[in-house]
């Protein structure tokens, strides 16, 4: 095994995770308020009530602040890739370069173009095209979602590719492969449309302590009619992307399905665990070791959620680890020899090119490519090392799923009283929808580190490991630029929250109704 | 359509085109050139409030383009990439930065309850106006002096500074140091004659069009004195060729000279953009006023040309575009750091979107120009920044 600094590549980690996690602190209120506003601006127009134009105005404003820091902290990720993940710019650029391009020309142009119309065009262009505005600037924002999320689906599920031995890097062969993968479309879907909860939850939110304190109640209704209709018709969309989600990691990614579960020794009719806490988990000098607290479990519901049969074999990490021939899993063990062969048949191959030794790369090739399939692997000698951080992954996912049905619920019961115009009397609902905000945030940082925590060490999964994607810089310079981003977006986002407070509790509709 | 074309051929279609986004980029940095002017042409709060909101208006679209120019640089040349991203770590992250300043003060200079002060925002646009110019400058003046990188035969790439870029522009010692500040400087003093002329054809106020005109003669002195230093070092400068038959890199006396002669289109369209540029400045400094407020269209397209015809030049005729100097054999190539043939091939249909992407802006524009910017609009605009 090569000579790695993993503190390198645990601050380097640490960076792209701290910009990541800022950076969805503002884009899904991007994605999802762009198509409330929208609607609310067709409504405005429909109908030629000023109220709508005020409505529509005061949610923009909101969108304006959120939506700078969200471009501020974009940025960073684009070059990250670049600056901290050189070695993986190469390895896989060919094919997680074109999305990114991809991103650029055919969202942020129309994102940043249409923005300036839709905040500064109200008086000089005319209501169709400003109200096309807004419409083209939520296409925007949420094709750029799309780029970016096939980006990110293609490192969980790498297809369309082929490695190039004389480049050492994988080229892309089938560009709809990368586009169409089933990880990348569930993913889509099930991340915007938990986007778009999210954003309702806001609006939701927001307009609830509008009402609790009885201020601008006319804006405050009619927004939550709009958001917990929105928010409710995208909550059922979410759970549906969400349960189709979980097929495809079980399909590709077991170790990071297991991971979500804490599921250690694989069972056919597998319970999920609804409620659960560890006791303690397993490290890898204890591998075994792991204990739960009082759990509640749903009988075969796991084995429905892998295969849509509650009978169904789900592996667990120790099968994944130590193979299960009845199933057909192929231990850690043995893959890490297949990545060793596969690397050591890659150098040798690039030394008989060299040495222009025809026969002796040709037989390196061979044993290349029937090895290839595990490269990766063959970075490790301990297969414990290839076990995500199974509590974080399983408390992550927990909260996301039992977040995201709570918030079904909110949407079903704001609509039923907001339609019955019960929503000023009803004032504990309007609690919870306010304290709805921040556990939103929570559930969408959580479905993130479910994704990218639970696919550790994989940058590239099965192919490439973090620790050979970093780039070859020295730690010091990482240390200081992971604080210096921590202290810029700590002091932004602090900004940023106390902008928007002001801006909502300074707004006067004076639309009584 | 693209498929048929032969690899090479898309490589330099490529090229071409991060050629263009980079010419887009520096006539784009206006905003940048704009933001470091706010308190010289602006004298009083309205001042400055208009010329905010002029460039309030317009700095998405430079973040835009610097966005996409990295992403169009990591989709068909990820060596490149991989190399200059990861090696010059701190240059590109003193600029990202500043970028990251730049996004949030526009909408939060003017707001109520903004934590920091409007100055403390307006110094982050200055801060981005300085150093979004002069490093960005620099980075692509390093494009024919060379860099200190080698790179493994698995394309993994090693930067043999431990000052991780920040060398190219501080170390004193090396004549190549003041050519890459010099086209860095030129870019500054460019960016604020184009911002300048930017503010004359969209703000309609007398005091700003007079003023504005003023800085646009003041930064011309400046920006020739450092464009023509530049310009004169790489005619007469060796530059770095390489063999299409054995890639072997080499160094060639007057390379970029004997390439900008041999390629006679790129050699006119650098000197129509330099003339451009020229005639720009000259009609909004001696012109009638209606003459200077069209000024930007020929000093901004002259800057586009001009930018192009330099990528051009160090790209093609066997040419390393990123030259190391630390191994010569380690220099990137239009043909050695490109994406695959079927990449940059589907790339290129991608690359059909950039016209209408064009045509829209155009559109978007012209509805918003419609009517300048002026006093009593930032008055009633409840959303001015």
């Amino acid at each position: 095994m090569e000579h790695f600094n993993l503190a390198l590549v645990d601050w380097s980690r640490a960076q792209f995770a701290l910009t990541a996690l800022y950076h969805w602190l503002f884009v899904p209120l991007t994605l999802g308020t762009s198509f409330i506003i929208a609607i609310m601006e067709t409504i405005y127009v429909k109908t030629g009530k000023d109220i709508w134009k005020r409505i529509t105005k005061f949610w923009m404003v909101l969108f304006a602040i959120n939506f700078a820091i969200g471009v501020a902290t974009g940025i960073i990720l684009e070059f990250e890739f670049g600056t901290n993940w050189s070695n993986y710019s190469w390895f896989v650029g060919d094919i997680f370069g074109a999305p990114l391009a991809i991103e650029g020309i055919m969202a942020f142009f129309l994102e940043s173009t249409f923005f300036a119309v839709m905040f500064f065009g109200w008086n000089k262009v005319s209501k169709g095209f400003h109200l096309t505005s807004t419409w083209l600037v939520a296409l925007g924002s949420n094709l750029s979602a799309l780029w970016i999320l096939v980006a990110n689906a293609w490192m969980q599920n790498p297809v369309g590719m082929h490695f190039n031995p004389e480049t050492a890097r994988n080229e892309m062969v089938n560009f709809w492969a990368v586009l169409f993968s089933p990880t990348a479309i569930n993913k889509f879907l099930h991340t915007i449309s938990s986007a778009y909860v999210m954003s309702a939850i806001f609006v939701l939110g927001v307009s609830a302590w509008f009402l609790l304190k009885k201020r601008n109640q006319a804006l405050a209704k009619r927004s939550m009619i709009v958001a917990s209709t929105f928010g409710l018709i995208m909550s059922v969309f979410m759970v549906i992307t969400g349960d189709e989600s979980a097929r495809e990691v079980f399909r590709v990614q077991p170790m990071k399905f297991a991971s979500m579960e804490g599921l250690y020794h694989g069972q056919t009719d597998a319970p999920l665990t609804a409620v659960g806490f560890f006791t303690k988990t397993p490290k890898p000098e204890a591998p075994n070791a792991n204990e739960w607290g009082p759990k509640i479990k749903i009988p075969g519901m796991l084995s429905y959620m892998a295969a849509l049969n509650t009978h169904a074999y789900v592996p667990g990490i120790n099968d994944l680890i130590h193979g299960n021939t009845a199933h057909n899993i192929i231990s850690y063990y043995e893959r890490i020899k297949m990545g060793k062969l596969a690397i050591a048949a890659l150098k040798e191959f690039q030394l008989a090119k060299k040495a222009a030794n025809d026969s002796v790369a040709r037989t390196a090739l061979k044993t290349f490519e029937a090895n290839y399939k595990y490269f990766g692997y063959g970075y490790y000698n301990d297969p414990h090392k290839l076990i995500p951080d199974v509590p974080l992954v399983f408390y992550s996912f927990h909260t996301m799923v039992g977040l995201g049905l709570l918030f079904v619920l909110i949407f079903l019961l704001t609509l039923i009283y907001g339609l019955k115009g019960k929503l000023p009397v009803k004032r504990w609902i309007l609690y919870v929808a306010l304290w709805a905000i921040p556990f939103a945030y929570l559930a969408q940082e959580a479905g993130w580190m479910v994704a990218e925590f639970g696919r550790q060490p994989w940058v590239v999964q099965n192919y490439m490991p973090t620790l050979s994607a970093v780039s070859n810089i020295n730690q010091t310079s990482v240390i200081i630029t992971f604080f210096l981003f921590g202290v810029i977006f700590t002091v932004l986002l602090i900004a940023e929250i106390k902008i928007m407070l002001n801006q909502i509790k300074q707004l006067k509709d004076g639309g009584q109704q | 359509m693209f498929g048929n074309l032969s690899y090479l051929a898309l490589q330099q279609y490529w090229w071409a085109i991060i050629a263009l986004l980079g010419g887009i980029l520096v006539f784009m940095l206006f905003v940048q050139g704009g933001q470091t002017l706010l308190y010289t042409i602006g004298k009083t709060e309205t001042d400055v409030k208009m010329l905010v909101n002029s460039l309030g208006r317009k700095w998405d679209l430079t973040f835009t383009s610097l966005v996409v120019f990295g992403g169009a640089a990591f989709a068909s040349f990820p060596l490149f990439y991989s190399t200059s991203f990861g090696g010059a770590y701190w240059v590109w992250m003193i600029i990202l930065f500043a970028f990251i300043l730049q996004a949030v003060s526009y909408e939060y200079r003017t707001k109520a309850h903004n934590w920091l002060g409007t100055k403390t925002y307006d110094t982050f646009l200055f801060i981005n106006g300085l150093i979004g110019t002069v490093f960005l400058g620099t980075a692509v003046a390093t494009f024919f002096t060379g860099s200190l990188f080698s790179v493994n035969a698995m394309h993994h790439s090693f930067w043999q500074s431990p000052y991780r870029g920040l060398e190219l522009a501080l170390n004193f010692g090396r004549y190549a140091t003041y050519v890459n500040l010099s086209l860095g400087l030129a870019v500054f003093f460019l960016a604020r004659i184009l911002a300048s002329l930017y503010f004359m054809n969209n703000i309609d106020d007398e005091t700003i069009m007079e003023r504005a005109r003023k800085q646009v003669m003041k930064n011309t002195i400046p920006f020739l004195v450092f464009f023509l230093f530049f310009l004169i070092n790489v005619l007469v400068m060796k530059g770095f060729n390489y063999d299409p038959v054995t890639k072997i890199v080499g160094i060639e006396s007057f390379k970029y000279l004997h390439n900008l002669l041999a390629m006679p289109v790129v050699l006119i369209l650098l000197l129509l953009g330099i003339v451009m540029v020229l005639w720009g400045i000259f009609r909004a400094a001696f012109a009638t006023e209606k003459c200077g407020k069209k000024a930007i269209w020929f000093s901004g397209a002259g800057t586009i040309l001009t930018v192009f015809a330099l990528f051009l030049t160090v790209g093609y005729h066997h040419t390393a575009f990123y030259p190391s100097v630390f191994d010569l054999q380690s220099s990137l190539t239009i043909q050695n750091a490109s994406s695959s043939k079927y990449t940059l091939t589907a790339m290129s249909y991608v690359s059909l979107l950039v016209p209408v992407v064009v045509a829209y802006i155009w559109y978007a524009w012209s509805q918003m120009n419609k009517t300048p910017i002026t006093k009593k609009e930032m008055e009633e605009d409840t959303h001015a920044y």
